[in-house]
């Protein structure tokens, strides 16, 4: 038997947690648990209207955990991320699906947060603790040490940010494999490169090897082959029933590549 | 544990009964309120028969607590039609044979009905895009689209 304890503030909810106790957010993937009825005994929802608000400050826009897909998709100055919301689910789930949810969202979900890897979001806490790179996050979520209250997301430069999802089915199906890159360029060339993967590996990962290959480039044709070569080098994609792990490997570079093409003369 | 009262205002009238500890509002809906335009399909958001309208926008009903639609205002399928009166939408599924075995029918026509209430007048992707989270097995689709697009057309008409 399921308990359900709603709290009207994100504080409380964060106190509420402990063993045995799971949030519920936007229900895309707990209530899953739930109808299977393998859900944990716990479940802690709060209705603070905080976590549903989006804010602005200079070229750092802030998305409160709860805030949905289709938020993001009605709201002009995250136009960056448009493109992402709408590869996210089917329209329904675009409405109940959080930003704070998809970056718990297990294998082959999660393609909004594999955005956010590439473009250097920051997650803060329910606690108030300073936020932290969405990579510490994403690497701990299996043992999550508290709430996750919103997400920094800076503003990436005119064209240097681009995001490609693989799948089978269209309009709505889930990643084969998706990639998200962030390539700020000076002078003409790549400065900071971070290149993320989504349904590569157990978690949105970074490309290490491909932002090598990219940093400090122009990333003309040249470039892009090589980069495309050894795109799935570090990565141990798994095997599920969309594609298997060979299959994600063999076919990483040629996505990488068609993504980086996208780019050019932007 | 204890059941919990619910209340939400479904298809314009306001109802109430008592969820139980973890139960979805599709259920609620069907065995609570009575309900039973929304369907069951999969239990898991991935074939849209169970979709409703909370305060006007498309849910999933299977992976909506129940207790967190409390307030709020539930839209279905049963509330399209005006007494005999069915809603447009419903006469051009009918018209253009786009309910074959029906039981994605419901969840279909209120993901429709949101596609035009905010947008009279959607292209072909628009529409497509508007049913992508509604699995339809018998028609293939295209009598939906063209049932949808009939009506989009008539409301174009001067």
């Amino acid at each position: 038997m399921i308990e359900v304890e709603t709290f009207p503030t994100l504080a409380e909810a964060a106190r509420a947690m402990g063993a045995g106790a799971a949030y519920l957010g936007g229900g895309t993937v707990m209530m899953r648990a739930v109808n299977a009825g393998d859900a944990p005994a716990r479940l802690v929802r709060t209705t603070d209207p905080a976590l549903t608000q989006i804010r602005a400050m200079g070229d750092t826009l802030t998305l409160g955990a709860g805030v949905t897909m289709a938020q993001i998709l009605a709201e002009r100055d995250l136009d960056f991320l448009h493109d992402v919301a709408r590869q996210i689910g089917g329209p329904q789930v675009r409405n109940m699906g959080t930003v704070g949810g998809n970056i718990f969202a297990p294998h082959p979900y999660g393609d909004f947060a594999v955005a956010l890897l590439a473009l250097g979001a920051r997650v803060a806490m329910a606690d108030g603790s300073s936020a932290r790179p969405i990579e510490d996050v994403l690497r701990e979520r299996d043992r999550p040490s508290g709430l996750i209250a919103s997400v920094e997301v800076p503003r990436p430069r005119p064209g240097a940010f681009a995001f490609r999802k693989v799948s089978r089915v269209r309009p709505k199906g889930a990643s084969i494999m998706s990639i998200a890159a962030n390539l700020p360029r000076e002078g003409g060339r790549v400065r900071g490169a971070r290149l993320a993967w989504g349904a590569m590996g157990p978690r949105p990962l970074r490309g290490a090897a491909v932002e090598r290959v990219l940093e400090g480039q122009s990333v003309d044709h040249g470039d892009i082959d090589r980069a495309a070569q050894i795109a799935a080098k570090g990565l141990e994609p798994p095997t599920d029933p969309l594609a298997s792990s060979w299959y994600r490997t063999a076919v990483a570079g040629v996505h990488l590549k068609r993504l980086l093409q996208s780019m050019e003369g932007r | 544990m204890a059941k919990k009262p619910v209340t939400v205002t479904l298809n314009g009238t306001e109802r109430a009964g008592f969820a139980e500890p973890g139960q979805n509002l599709l259920d609620f809906l069907r065995r609570g309120l009575g309900d039973l335009s929304p369907k069951y399909g999969c239990g898991q958001g991935t074939c849209g028969a169970c979709t409703v309208t909370i305060d006007g926008q498309t849910h999933l009903s299977c992976l909506v607590l129940a207790e967190a639609a409390d307030g709020r205002a539930v839209g279905t399928a049963a509330g399209l039609a005006d007494g005999a009166r069915l809603d447009p939408l419903q006469d051009a599924f009918m018209e253009n044979f786009a309910a074959q075995c029906g039981y994605c029918t419901p969840g279909m026509l209120v993901s429709a009905r949101a596609l035009l209430d905010r947008n009279p007048r959607p292209t072909r992707a628009e529409i497509v895009e508007a049913i992508s989270g509604n699995l339809c097995r018998c028609t293939g689709y295209e009598p939906i689209i063209a049932a949808i697009e009939a009506v989009a057309e008539e409301r174009t008409r001067p």
